[in-house]
């Protein structure tokens, strides 16, 4: 492997592991605060490709999309938290577990029907089509790069949302006692919306700025759902730094397992949780 | 907790008589029925052996493992491997190979995931049977997406299993002997350590059990019971695919033994011919208005497994229970009281 090609594969696997931090994140957020197990986590990242593809077709324009899309998956994150979820913050793991895969069956039969079930593309915008040269033979598509650069403002802004406002000590404080936080007059319930509906935006926003990438096809939740369980366990719980590096490493193991051993390459980022597991059996920033 | 509030260990003997009089109808059914039901009861029979081994895990030890399905699976694919393309190879060599196969794969994950807790296991589990999920399925030497054909069924020598009925049966035989099984091993000082680690954990440490030792003979003995079905699964169907250790089929498990009740066997089984029975209703719904109702049993699916999440957590030997117990019932529920009420103070 040429130092071009190394680079790219680099700018790949970093790429890559952006993208599964954001959606790890929001995973290990409504965990850590919530005590929810999210098993349909995956489906917000397909909803969000969905609504990237359905409103760029329509609009025309992914920038407007990608807005519109935020706001309305949001809404529908606000919604479900009220109607379903605050039901099952106390409620034991399994239920949440049950609850969470009906939700999938009914997300996936209600996307069969909306959006059938063939498998779509979507364009990347004219401004970002171009392509950087890296030597005279390799280039790399600056939509990678834009995409790169999208989630590591978000890690950056969520970053400064927690550990900097005042809603993320509130947000903090709800996370270490719920009890103790309500007794100091917190409104605990406008916490556990907010946080919800923070990793269902982050998740659908993942999804949408993916869509030109991977496309849009159906399962693709289920498939990343799973990729974000072995960020989260091998991070640690509840962890949100742990989910950053956690993502970083399964991007880097998995992105140049596929060039280097391809053979073997889906189930190296197994092998690694495993690893880790033995070391760490609570992942490696257990708060 | 729910974990503990919804285990029905112990049952009324009238629930004991409704099963039992279930029992002889299944016995006799293979008289009366055509070859499309038989196989089909036949099928959630099988379902009914696999709920039961992740009932030991998940009502029993209080393990929800969601990536059981890998052990169904890799029994059923052993299956394949080594039944040859001519002729049919025999039962008795072929079941403990399988089944062995299935304990040993769990003995070497168990290895690693029993040392994690509560979600963590949840999450673990799942990505170790979707690491054999993709083995099998990215891997042409292992059949690949397609799957495997296995083009007999096992020779058993005594009777002919190409026989649907006695297929049955002999599956019908298999169910009352894992149920026999696995009732013993309830109430065994294993049985009773497995309980005692579903309850609190860490008073069982503090009482001097080997806790770790204890959880991964569990998990090790689901696995093998789980093979057993996955081997009937494979010699009824004579084909296997990677779907039959997908993250679905693990959830579906979990599913079953909700549905049923957990935490003594029988409500497995019913939960498995529940779920089985719904499935098949979903996906024969008539089409109303152009609308194919039947095609989407995913949606109503979905909104039944959230409506019983969210109003019946006791499953139905749970309704059935709190139906017909009475006295009985009243007592096994002030007894879980008794527990339950140690677990809260534990954790104070």
């Amino acid at each position: 492997m040429d130092i071009a090609n190394f680079l790219i594969q680099l700018l790949n696997s970093v790429q890559y592991g952006l993208l599964l931090f954001m959606l790890a994140a929001g995973l290990t957020l409504i965990f850590g605060i919530m005590g929810v197990v999210n098993l349909a986590h995956g489906s917000f990242y397909m909803l969000g490709a969905y609504l990237a593809w359905s409103l760029a077709s329509k609009t025309g324009s992914l920038a407007l999309a990608i807005v519109l899309g935020t706001a309305l998956s949001v809404v529908f994150g606000l919604a479900q938290e009220r109607i379903l979820f605050r039901h099952f913050y106390r409620r034991d793991h399994l239920d949440q577990v049950l609850l969470t895969f009906g939700l999938i069956y009914i997300f996936e039969d209600l996307r069969s029907i909306f959006w059938g079930d063939e498998v779509h593309g979507v364009t990347v915008p004219a401004l970002l089509g171009d392509s950087i040269r890296l030597t005279d033979t390799l280039s790399y598509p600056v939509y990678r790069l834009f995409m790169s650069g999208i989630c590591v403002a978000l890690a950056i802004g969520l970053y400064l949302l927690i550990s900097k406002t005042r809603l993320g000590m509130k947000i903090r404080a709800g996370a270490f006692n719920h009890e103790m936080t309500e007794a100091l007059g917190i409104n605990i319930k406008f916490i556990h919306a907010i946080v919800f509906a923070l990793g269902v935006g982050l998740a659908a926003v993942a999804g949408m700025i993916a869509a030109p990438v991977s496309s849009v096809y159906p399962n693709m939740g289920a498939q990343v759902l799973i990729m974000c369980f072995v960020v989260v366990v091998i991070g640690g719980i509840g962890s949100v730094r742990g989910a950053l590096i956690a993502a970083l490493l399964v991007g880097l193991v998995d992105t140049f397992g596929k060039v280097l051993l391809p053979q073997v390459a889906s189930m190296l980022v197994y092998v690694l949780m495993a690893v880790v597991l033995l070391w760490k059996p609570q992942g490696l920033f257990k708060q | 907790m729910t974990l503990a509030a919804s285990r029905l260990e112990k049952l009324p003997r009238s629930v004991y008589v409704v099963l039992a009089l279930a029992l002889a109808a299944l016995a006799v059914f293979p008289f009366v029925a055509t070859d499309f039901y038989i196989q089909m009861v036949a099928r959630m029979m099988i379902l009914g052996i696999f709920a039961m081994s992740l009932d030991l895990l998940q009502g029993v030890t209080g393990l929800v493992s969601l990536g059981h399905a890998a052990y169904f699976g890799l029994a059923g694919y052993t299956l394949a491997f080594v039944m040859p393309q001519d002729h049919a190879a025999s039962l008795w060599w072929t079941l403990p190979v399988a089944v062995g196969a299935s304990a040993l794969a769990a003995l070497v994950i168990g290895f690693v995931v029993v040392r994690t807790q509560g979600i963590y296991f949840i999450m673990v589990t799942l990505a170790f049977a979707q690491m054999v999920f993709y083995l099998f399925f990215d891997n042409k030497v292992l059949g690949g997406s397609d799957g495997l054909y296995i083009n007999f069924k096992p020779d058993a020598g005594l009777f002919d299993l190409e026989d649907k009925r006695v297929f049955y049966w002999f599956t019908l035989a298999v169910l009352l002997l894992v149920y026999g099984f696995l009732r013993r091993l309830l109430f065994s000082p294993f049985g009773r350590a497995l309980a005692g680690i579903r309850v609190n954990e860490h008073r069982m440490r503090a009482m001097g059990f080997g806790t770790f030792g204890y959880k991964l003979s569990a998990f090790t003995l689901a696995g093998a019971l789980a093979g057993l079905a996955g081997y009937l699964w494979g010699a009824q169907t004579g084909f296997v695919n990677p779907e039959l250790m997908g993250f679905h089929m693990s959830a579906h498990a979990i599913m079953m033994v909700i549905l049923g009740g957990m935490g003594n066997f029988a409500g497995a089984v019913v939960g498995a011919f529940a779920f089985e029975y719904l499935l098949h209703l979903f996906k024969d719904l008539p089409t109303v208005g152009g609308f194919d109702a039947g095609k989407h049993w995913q949606l109503w699916m979905g909104l039944f497994i959230v409506l019983v999440v969210t109003f019946a957590p006791r499953g139905l030997l749970g309704a059935l229970d709190r139906l017909l117990g009475g006295f009985a019932s009243r007592q096994t529920r002030k007894n879980e009281n008794v527990e339950t009420g140690g677990e809260g103070l534990a954790h104070e």
